[in-house]
């Protein structure tokens, strides 16, 4: 166990040397890239928001089944199939027909080639379901059809909300997929997170609408609120132009009013649209709808033609480049919550910081110094080896440019703390070992032999854990996870390599020396 | 040698009274779950103005309507640490405070910490927490019955639980507060109870093919002897490296530290006279491993 060959220790050293180097390039700058890495700093150390978003897919499921009805009502029309009663109750449409087209349409609904119930034959299943339970038939989303359906509004919002963080310009955000319905967002270093927060809470659906009060105009009206609270007024259903036909949205001084504005510029349809609609309607009032509260609803005075225009709704120059940044990212497919939000401030990041390494450095000294105390010597060594295991640890997170948390910081305090536990195994074998054998070298072979099997048992435990931490913990605990499991690795290399070494080379030039540890 | 095992009833019945009082205050006092488990938000304030005192700063809070408010001192003077339940969740409810406190202090607060979690959240996350220390007993569990025979298994299994518990026990005694941390904690005392006996065990195992006239009672007591100064030492040194966390490591890590202070203590302790007095009971002899041998 003792011996070590030339070539071994060559290797020893020059991997030590390459990961204290690669850990060294935290501190000093160098020119090569492959050690200009750094390790990154959790949001809990360098400050920042952690953002967890869920999308509420209820008014998309709503929505959805708004269409079908009038898609199954049109499509069965067109057959000479006549459906009544159709309505939607909760999650399901139902409607009556005569017996003798039941099977008809179950079956249009259960066919392969359905036209109006489409068929994923990656999961063998079809979007809908159609159940005929007597009275009437039901039709509700299969487990597959809402599966896609959510998926296909997460990638959809997950699109608008980078759009969004981009436009507020901080750096390096981290957006990711959660589940089929969520969306995490890691804001590293921001300044404000209300903003963002308020920017990603908003659905962002503008449309344009009539404000009427006929009642029989086809499409049915409501009564909504103004934005302030303070009136509100009955809007047809009908849309004139949405915030899709937006091409470009900005906020302006309007040098006539002195108000500022949002000026908006639209695609060639929507232009057209608003063409003809500001033509036909002028004395009207055109009500702006934003997440159903109606920002203004000025009164048509010319048809503007350009496909150009301005929305004033009493802004703040703040409020406008807020609203002028969602219409150009685009309306989110449904409404998001932000069910967890954990913000750190920088300057509370870099006191956990400061206090993080004051910990490291008084709990290493401290360990050092019993070390030394109580093995003399070999103590000295375990220090040395210590040292080296701190940085090769610090250097394979710097490799891999793991994220530093708090906890992650006090996984390396614990792990110098446990990191002696081996070499402590080991000692105190071989002190037993000297008891029975007065050859120094034989007995420190036969230590390092006999403890062996203690301490891979001991560390494979701990490496359980961390192990375990790692897939079930989230964000600072699994940076806990991570260097106590790269910890349980360089301790086991710092052990039986360096620690090693140091200890055959003493033994060696001290091989007749009684009392040797 | 010290006669460790002359006290083995001694310390299994205090044990059994510790593992008998935590299972009584765990079951009708609870445990004290921080916003993380329970819901809620959290705000961490630092005043500029040393004029205000904490009990201003609750009457403040409890005009503000967010329903059952905690506010307390956080390590410095002029660090507070606000908690309350959000039940309604809602959205703009962190820049309401701030509006109310800087109408009433001026702006003299700075918001350095804000956690809000949702009550589907929290759940998931306690959720969450509660598989993964049932896991990593059952992996724990798994490991031992491999490397050992069942009855080292039963007693590493019956020490971890007795940490655990008694651990957890301590928390809710003194109303401490559990979040994310502390399941990292009470996780990584596992492993560390885990390591200290399996320790001894690979002694005790190591001596019953040694010697087959000792009985198990004398056996035990040789190898935690032989196996003390490394459980001296190990506990030290981990002990000092979590005293520095626990008084230099800054107020976040207190829990986490003071968890694994606990877990330190009772990991050792239970090593020495948990794990062993299975075994004692148990009446493991030189055929236990013997036969275990054979096999392999």
């Amino acid at each position: 166990m003792l011996y070590f060959s030339k070539s071994r220790i060559l290797f020893i050293t020059l991997f030590s040397l390459l990961f204290i180097t690669i850990a060294s390039s935290n501190l000093f700058k160098f020119d090569d890239e492959f050690f200009s890495k750094k390790i990154n700093l959790g949001l809990d150390l360098q400050g920042g928001s952690y953002l967890l978003l869920e999308i509420d897919n209820d008014p998309v499921i709503e929505q959805k089944l708004q269409n079908l009805t009038t898609t199954i009502r049109n499509y069965f029309k067109d057959q000479n199939i006549k459906i009544s009663n159709i309505k939607i109750d909760g999650d399901s449409i139902f409607f009556n027909v005569d017996n003798q087209n039941k099977q008809i349409i179950v079956d249009t609904f259960t066919d392969e080639n359905s036209e109006i119930n489409p068929y994923y034959p990656r999961f063998k299943s079809h979007q809908l379901n159609i159940e005929d339970i007597g009275v009437n038939l039901k039709i509700n989303f299969s487990k597959q059809g809402l599966v896609a359906l959510k998926t296909s509004s997460q990638d959809q919002a997950i699109e608008i909300v980078r759009r969004r963080i981009d436009e507020v310009g901080t750096n390096e955000p981290n957006i990711l997929k959660r589940g089929n319905n969520r969306i995490l967002v890691e804001l590293p270093g921001l300044d404000d997170p209300m903003r963002v927060k308020s920017l990603l809470g908003k659905t962002a659906n503008l449309t344009f609408r009539f404000v009427t009060n006929d009642e029989n105009d086809g499409f049915g009206v409501e009564k909504l609120k103004y934005e302030d609270g303070t009136d509100e007024a009955t809007v047809s259903k009908r849309i004139i132009i949405s915030g899709d036909n937006l091409l470009d949205a900005q906020p302006q001084m309007d040098t006539q009013s002195n108000q500022t504005v949002v000026s908006f510029s639209l695609d060639r349809v929507g232009a057209k649209r608003f063409g003809k609609a500001t033509s036909t309607g002028i004395g009207k009032q055109l009500a702006i709808v934003l997440d159903g509260k109606i920002i203004s609803a000025p009164v048509i005075r010319d048809t503007i033609a350009s496909g150009n225009g301005q929305i004033s709704g009493g802004f703040t120059f703040q409020s406008a480049t807020d609203l002028a940044l969602l219409l150009r990212s685009g309306a989110l497919p449904a409404p998001l919550n932000i069910i967890e939000e954990r913000t750190v401030g920088p300057d509370l990041g870099q006191d956990s910081i400061n206090a993080g390494m004051i910990a490291l450095a008084i709990g290493f000294l401290l360990v050092i110094i019993f070390m030394f105390i109580k093995y003399k010597v070999f103590g000295l060594i375990t220090n040395v080896t210590l040292i080296i295991n701190l940085f090769i640890l610090l250097g394979i997170l710097t490799l891999f440019e793991a994220t530093l948390t708090l906890p992650g910081i006090a996984g390396i305090i614990l792990t110098v703390g446990m990191a002696v536990d081996a070499n402590v195994l080991i000692f105190e074998r071989i002190k037993e070992e000297l008891k029975d054998e007065k050859n120094n070298i034989l007995a420190f072979d036969s230590g390092y032999v006999k403890s062996r099997t203690a301490i891979i048992d001991a560390n494979i435990t701990t490496l359980l854990a961390a192990i375990i931490l790692f897939f079930m913990g989230s964000g600072p605990i699994k940076g806990f996870s991570v260097t106590l499991g790269v910890g349980i690795f360089t301790t086991l290399f710092s052990v039986y390599f360096i620690a090693r070494l140091f200890t055959s080379l003493y033994v060696s030039k001290n091989r007749n020396k009684e009392k040797l540890i | 040698m010290i006669a460790f095992n002359k006290y083995y009833n001694h310390f299994n019945f205090l044990s059994g009274i510790l593992i008998f009082c935590s299972l009584i205050l765990l079951v009708f006092k609870g445990l004290n779950f921080g916003i993380d488990f329970k819901g809620g938000t959290l705000i961490e304030l630092r005043s500029s103005d040393d004029k205000i005192n904490v009990s201003s700063l609750r009457d403040k809070f409890s005009q503000m309507n967010l329903g059952d408010v905690s506010v307390k001192k956080f390590g410095n003077d002029t660090d507070y640490l606000v908690k309350f339940e959000n039940k309604d969740n809602k959205k703009n409810i962190i820049e309401e405070i701030k509006l109310n406190l800087d109408k009433s202090f001026g702006n003299n607060f700075d918001f350095r910490r804000v956690e809000n979690v949702g009550p589907k959240v929290s759940a998931e996350l306690l959720k969450s927490g509660v598989i993964a220390i049932s896991l990593s007993l059952a992996v724990m569990l798994f490991y031992i019955w491999i490397r050992f025979e069942w009855q080292f298994s039963l007693g590493a299994i019956l020490a971890l639980f007795h940490d655990v518990i008694v651990t957890l026990g301590v928390f809710s005694l003194f109303s401490l507060e559990i979040n994310l941390s502390i399941i990292a904690a009470v996780l990584t005392i596992v492993g560390y109870s885990m390591n200290d006996t399996v320790v001894i065990f690979d002694r005790v195992r190591e001596n019953l093919r040694k010697y087959s006239d000792i009985k198990i009672f004398e056996l035990t007591n040789i190898s935690i002897n032989e196996t003390l100064s490394r459980t001296i030492i190990t506990s030290a040194t981990t002990l000092l490296a979590l005293l520095a966390i626990y008084f230099f490591g800054g107020e976040i890590l207190k829990g986490f530290s003071l968890a694994m202070i606990l877990g330190v203590v009772f990991g050792t302790y239970s090593s020495i006279y948990i794990a062993n007095t299975v075994l004692v009971r148990l009446k493991v002899s030189q055929k236990t491993v013997l036969r275990e041998d054979d096999k392999s």
